[in-house]
């Protein structure tokens, strides 16, 4: 029988601490007062786009760190990516942390893989703690995939805007009080021969309905208060929405689909379709979500985290944008 | 899920680029632009000693350097959001689209950075433009000395 990808973390190891910061732009969100800081300059204060976004993911983590009481030495190990050519922002950022690292590049769905994996040490207990997320920086990620910032191009309404932020966490021994990791489904790459990179929400949109459907099928009768997707925006998600409303999955227990990007900016015209970015799931999930958890707003949800595995030179040489999709379950006793 | 069948289901739902609207606005933007270079060229004719002919050059390098000035602000890619091809086809598209990659690399140096990126965008509008109008050249030159047509 061909692997579901889903695995069960008996061990409920729970994620003791996040910390999420963002850049100006994204005061408007609604979910900002979740936000633990919010920069007032779009380069984090440094010379280059590049160096902002290296000092936005050293802060986010030095942040994560403090708040959950512990000192950088506790850390086992940093596992975290970003969507920069060699993931130079990461890398460099740990270079400053000194704790061990190991980047992790799934696109946006870096902030669900980065946790899935901590999991897994979690569950071998071969680790204490483990540092996961994922960042990204509006200008050093559009420059890199799209046009120069400055440049006038007309963007499609299907166009997403690239978050500025970061969001990481801890994940430790279970705790009481503490959300917990319940279970993952890893996804698969899936391909439906998108080829326009100012539409990546119908690209990853099926993606995010496979792995969803895979873990929905492995977890009959769990009742969630709502399966979150990552940045498919207004329009992925509509077409996600179809998608789950033509097969019948819908049928399992659950009736609430959220869409992290296409809350993220709330109804701002301006930000098109919605909200992108490796920061996009990382801000939302480890923060206002995190703390509605923490908060017992919330008992059982399914994040699912969504990444476009393109790049530049496949899109200019005609290929098609080959997609992936990660969901983690959270639970809250 | 069969690809073809998806393909179908996003053009169902997702939203279309609003053509006709668009054009319109792409008209009024690119108007405005030119009718702004037409004055310019006025300017030249009637206050400095231009003719409708000399006037061009002056008038082009000014609608440059004023979509520069609005690039270094912010302000040319708003109007672009909003006109399209209105006010990228027109020669303030062409400068917006050369300091936008110089302003973006400038953290790269001076050489490898501006120098190398600087036409990264406006690069194939100066090749293909100087080929055709060779191309053209050559087919006229061929016609002339056939003795269809004069110069």
């Amino acid at each position: 029988m061909k692997k579901t990808g889903t695995y069960q973390f008996a061990s409920k190891p729970s994620i003791v601490s996040t910390a999420v910061s963002v850049g100006p732009l994204e005061k408007v969100s609604p979910f900002h007062p979740h936000f633990d800081f919010i920069y007032e300059d779009e380069r984090i204060g440094q010379e280059t786009n590049e160096k902002g976004h290296s000092q936005l993911i050293e802060d986010t983590c030095n942040m994560a760190v403090t708040k959950g009481g512990f000192q950088l030495q506790d850390i086992d190990l940093l596992l975290a990516g970003d969507l920069v050519n060699e993931m130079t922002p990461t890398n460099f950022a740990a270079r400053q942390l000194a704790t061990p690292f190991m980047g992790m590049f799934s696109a946006c769905a870096t902030s669900v893989s980065s946790l899935i994996t901590a999991s897994f040490f979690l569950e071998t207990k071969l680790m204490d703690k483990v540092m996961f997320g994922a960042a990204s920086q509006h200008n050093a990620v559009e420059r890199q995939f799209r046009y120069p910032i400055e440049y006038g191009a007309q963007k499609p309404p299907t166009g997403q805007w690239t978050v500025t932020g970061g969001g990481y966490g801890i994940l430790s021994h279970h705790q009481t009080g503490k959300p917990y990791v319940h279970s993952a489904t890893i996804g698969q790459v899936m391909d439906c021969e998108c080829t326009d990179p100012l539409d990546m929400g119908s690209a990853m949109a099926p993606a995010a309905f496979d792995t969803i459907q895979k873990h929905l099928a492995q977890n009959k009768g769990t009742s969630y208060d709502f399966v979150m997707t990552g940045d498919l925006g207004k329009n992925g998600f509509s077409i996600l929405q179809e998608l789950i409303k033509s097969s019948g999955v819908s049928s399992y227990l659950v009736d609430n689909y959220r869409d992290a990007g296409a809350e993220f900016y709330g109804n701002e015209e301006k930000f098109l379709s919605g909200a992108s970015g490796a920061g996009c799931s990382a801000t939302v999930y480890y923060g206002p979500i995190y703390a509605e958890l923490l908060a017992g707003k919330w008992k059982k949800i399914l994040l699912v985290a969504t990444g476009a595995l393109l790049s530049p030179l496949s899109f200019q040489q005609g290929e098609t944008i080959p997609c992936i999709a990660h969901a983690v379950e959270l639970s809250m006793e | 899920m069969d690809a073809e069948s998806y393909q179908k289901t996003v053009d169902q739902i997702a939203p279309k680029r609003p053509v006709l609207l668009n054009c319109m606005k792409a008209f009024l933007t690119g108007g405005i632009i030119c009718a702004i270079g037409q004055l310019v060229s006025f300017v030249f004719m009637y206050f400095f000693s231009f003719t409708e002919r000399t006037a061009s050059n002056p008038s082009v390098a000014t609608m440059v350097f004023l979509s520069m000035v609005l690039t270094g602000f912010g302000i040319y890619k708003k109007i672009g959001q909003f006109g399209g091809a209105g006010s990228a086809v027109p020669v303030t598209g062409f400068g917006n689209a050369v300091i936008s990659a110089a302003i973006e690399h400038k953290s790269e140096g001076f050489i490898l950075g501006v120098g190398v990126n600087m036409f990264k965008l406006a690069g194939p509008v100066i090749v293909y433009g100087v080929f055709s109008a060779f191309v053209v050249a050559l087919i006229k030159t061929i016609l002339v000395k056939m003795g269809v047509i004069s110069w």
